[in-house]
């Protein structure tokens, strides 16, 4: 048996010799794989790159699918994914990985980002990691949004109603620039069909390609760790870090695990909860859109919520379409405004621990009430977590460079 | 991990968690509609009801007939008899005669598809919606879970005749309000009470397969994709571990 064996590994190494002399299969396997050292101490938190590359692969493929039943059209749109629904083999399954793994897209990338604020990934050397990082966040945003609105729902319809008129709100090239996005001069048609364009082709280009340079940027640099160390900073003999193991095979059997426990989340909430009590599938966009007809209560997606909630925190509209952007646009300039010469939370004061708690609260409660109906009590508190917001910005800028902070050790802790 | 990050990862589930009670909020008090999926028996009673009392104005046209004999078991045969009034083919989705126009003409307001009704409003608000028909001062129907519905009670023969009973509420500033305290029934209808409820269950239960056709067949599956990815997690747990072990 041995013998047939080795010819075939044989032939295989041919194959790849011949792949390699043409294309540099192994070389870039090796950059990127076996010859790639990560730290050794990665914890809950590093999972959650890998496992929003397997959304974004999960979300193209049963896009793909839906593209070939879905109707782009104003009259057509409702009815073909209630068809999808009920008709095509499967298309419930596609339809619910399709809608769930949007918003786990979102969960991710939040606690993804979170991680950067606690072990300071976003520092020297890895600006330009988190700037690509910030780019596929708004793009993902720009996605997620038209995506919603494909369904051609209650909530689809007045949603982008609601998000498309605050760019209304720009001093004299407002409102030609809404009819410019809808195409017409309200949401009709046009807009559903051009908003089908960007979902399903243009935007996914732009975050693939972001994808790719915040991946080689990573590998650039490599990983930060929980420790916040370089461990290129302490390379063994072998002109390996000390503290580093290969990413292949054990970051991607890891990885494998990180997969199986996500896919357990996943799967419980896709089969016995999809809406998940109207927070992924709202109620109300189980009514076909009525332009005549506006609902009780039109609110975004969850994962917008935060940021609309700092919008009607303002009672001036255009303050609060500004106040808006800034909250979102403040994320590109974090790894300047951190000016901590310690990188990870465990090794920084109590201030800082204070302020990133802080932050994580506001951004959870302006999420909720975000979603609540708006009364007074509810606007005062959304000021007050708007404030906390911005706060964590500013005294980040002045506190982080005196900040106190704990000894570093040379090592990884594990 | 060490335990001050198993700290900060159960804070941080907390607030997410604490942030879902907020959304099934609203909708004032419903009652329990109490139904299950699963009876098909309850399933087919409750089209019985819905094709001889809702489907004069209301359509179902997300659904198709032929959908209906095979999830429920129902010989062709029999759906063709029984539910299809119109020359109609199995195979065609659940529409009415009336237009939408000639509806918005007569009725004032088209009565809304039902395909995806009990996804908009939920099974319990469809339950107390169908319980609570009432005749005000005026002898108009009128509704507690849809006030001024202009829907009249399409059941009332079944049910019989219900009229509020009035309570006076402090309303907290020193002022008085009349509110309706509960319903009580001064005409019977066809069915008793209890038998009534079971009617508008069975009903409810079906509305609710309506919207969602494929919802037992997902439940059902869903149970061997965890089993499966609790096997795979373990396997996959055992091939990192086994990798890990010389990893100090």
């Amino acid at each position: 048996m041995a013998k047939p064996a080795s010819t075939l590994a044989k032939r295989a190494d041919e194959l790849l010799n011949w792949f390699d002399k043409r294309l540099p299969v192994s070389a870039f396997w090796k950059a990127t794989m076996t010859g790639y050292y990560a730290p050794k101490n990665f914890n809950f938190w590093y999972y959650m790159g890998s496992l929003a590359l397997l959304v974004l692969v999960m979300q193209i493929l049963t896009g793909i699918f839906l593209t070939m039943h879905y109707k782009p059209s104003a009259e057509e749109a409702f009815a073909s994914v209630e068809y999808i629904m009920r008709d095509v083999d499967w298309g419930w399954l596609i339809r619910y990985m399709h809608s769930t793994g949007a918003s786990f897209f979102f969960i991710l990338v939040y606690l993804h980002m979170f991680r950067s604020l606690l072990y300071g990934s976003h520092q020297k050397p890895r600006e330009l990691l988190w700037v690509f990082g910030v780019l596929i966040y708004l793009a993902l945003m720009a996605e997620a949004f038209m995506g919603y609105v494909l369904p051609w729902g209650q909530m689809s319809y007045w949603g982008a109603q609601v998000i498309i008129n605050l760019f209304g709100a720009i001093p004299s090239i407002g409102e030609p620039l809404t009819e410019w996005i809808r195409g017409d001069y309200f949401i009709s048609d046009a807009t559903l069909n051009r908003f089908f364009a960007l979902h399903v082709i243009a935007l996914p280009l732009v975050l693939l390609g972001l994808v790719l340079m915040h991946l080689v940027a990573l590998r650039e640099n490599g990983s930060n760790n929980p420790d916040g160390i370089e461990i290129k900073a302490n390379k063994g003999e072998d002109g390996h870090p000390v503290d580093g193991i290969p990413f292949h095979p054990y970051y991607t059997v890891k990885d494998i695990f990180g997969v199986s426990m996500f896919l357990l989340v996943f799967a419980f909430i896709l089969f016995f909860w999809p809406e998940a009590g109207g927070l992924f599938l709202e109620h109300d966009n189980f009514v076909p859109a009525n332009p005549l007809a506006t609902p009780e209560h039109i609110k975004p997606v969850w994962y917008f919520t935060p940021y609309y909630a700092i919008l009607k925190a303002v009672p001036d509209k255009l303050m609060g379409v500004i106040l808006m952007g800034c909250s979102v646009m403040v994320l590109f300039f974090l790894p300047w405004l951190d000016r901590s010469p310690v990188k990870s939370i465990r090794y920084r004061g109590m201030w800082y621990k204070i302020l990133v708690f802080m932050f994580a609260i506001a951004f959870v409660r302006l999420g909720m009430l975000g979603m609540a109906a708006g009364t007074p009590a509810e606007t005062i508190e959304m000021r007050i977590w708007t404030f906390v917001y911005f706060a964590f910005f500013i005294l980040l800028f002045f506190l982080s460079p005196k900040g106190k902070t704990k000894p570093v050790p040379d090592r990884l802790t594990h | 991990m060490n335990t001050k990050a198993v700290i900060r990862i159960v804070s941080l589930a907390a607030l997410l968690a604490a942030s879902f009670p907020v959304l099934s909020a609203g909708g004032g008090s419903l009652e329990q509609a109490g139904i299950n999926i699963r009876d098909t028996a309850a399933i087919q009673r409750g089209a019985k009801w819905f094709v001889n009392y809702c489907f004069s104005c209301h359509s179902a046209s997300y659904m198709r007939y032929n959908r209906l004999s095979e999830d429920l078991g129902l010989d062709e045969d029999l759906v063709q008899r029984n539910l299809v009034f119109a020359d109609v083919k199995l195979g065609e989705t659940m529409d009415i005669a009336m237009r939408p126009k000639d509806a918005e003409a007569w009725l004032g307001k088209a009565p809304p598809d039902l395909s995806l009704i009990a996804r908009s409003r939920g099974a319990d608000w469809l339950f107390t919606y169908m319980k609570t028909f009432y005749k005000d001062a005026s002898g108009r129907w009128n509704n507690l879970a849809l006030p001024n519905a202009s829907m009249p009670h399409a059941m009332w023969q079944l049910q019989g005749i219900q009229v509020p009973v009035w309570t006076t509420l402090e309303n907290g500033h020193g002022g008085q309000a009349e509110v309706i305290d509960h319903l009580t029934l001064v005409s019977p209808g066809i069915q008793s009470p209890e038998e009534y409820e079971r009617t508008v269950r069975d009903l409810v239960t079906f509305l609710d397969y309506l919207s969602e056709p494929a919802k037992v067949k997902r439940k059902n599956i869903g149970i061997w994709v965890m089993l499966f990815l609790v096997l795979f997690a373990g396997i996959s747990y055992l091939l990192k571990a086994e990798y890990w072990r010389d990893v100090h």
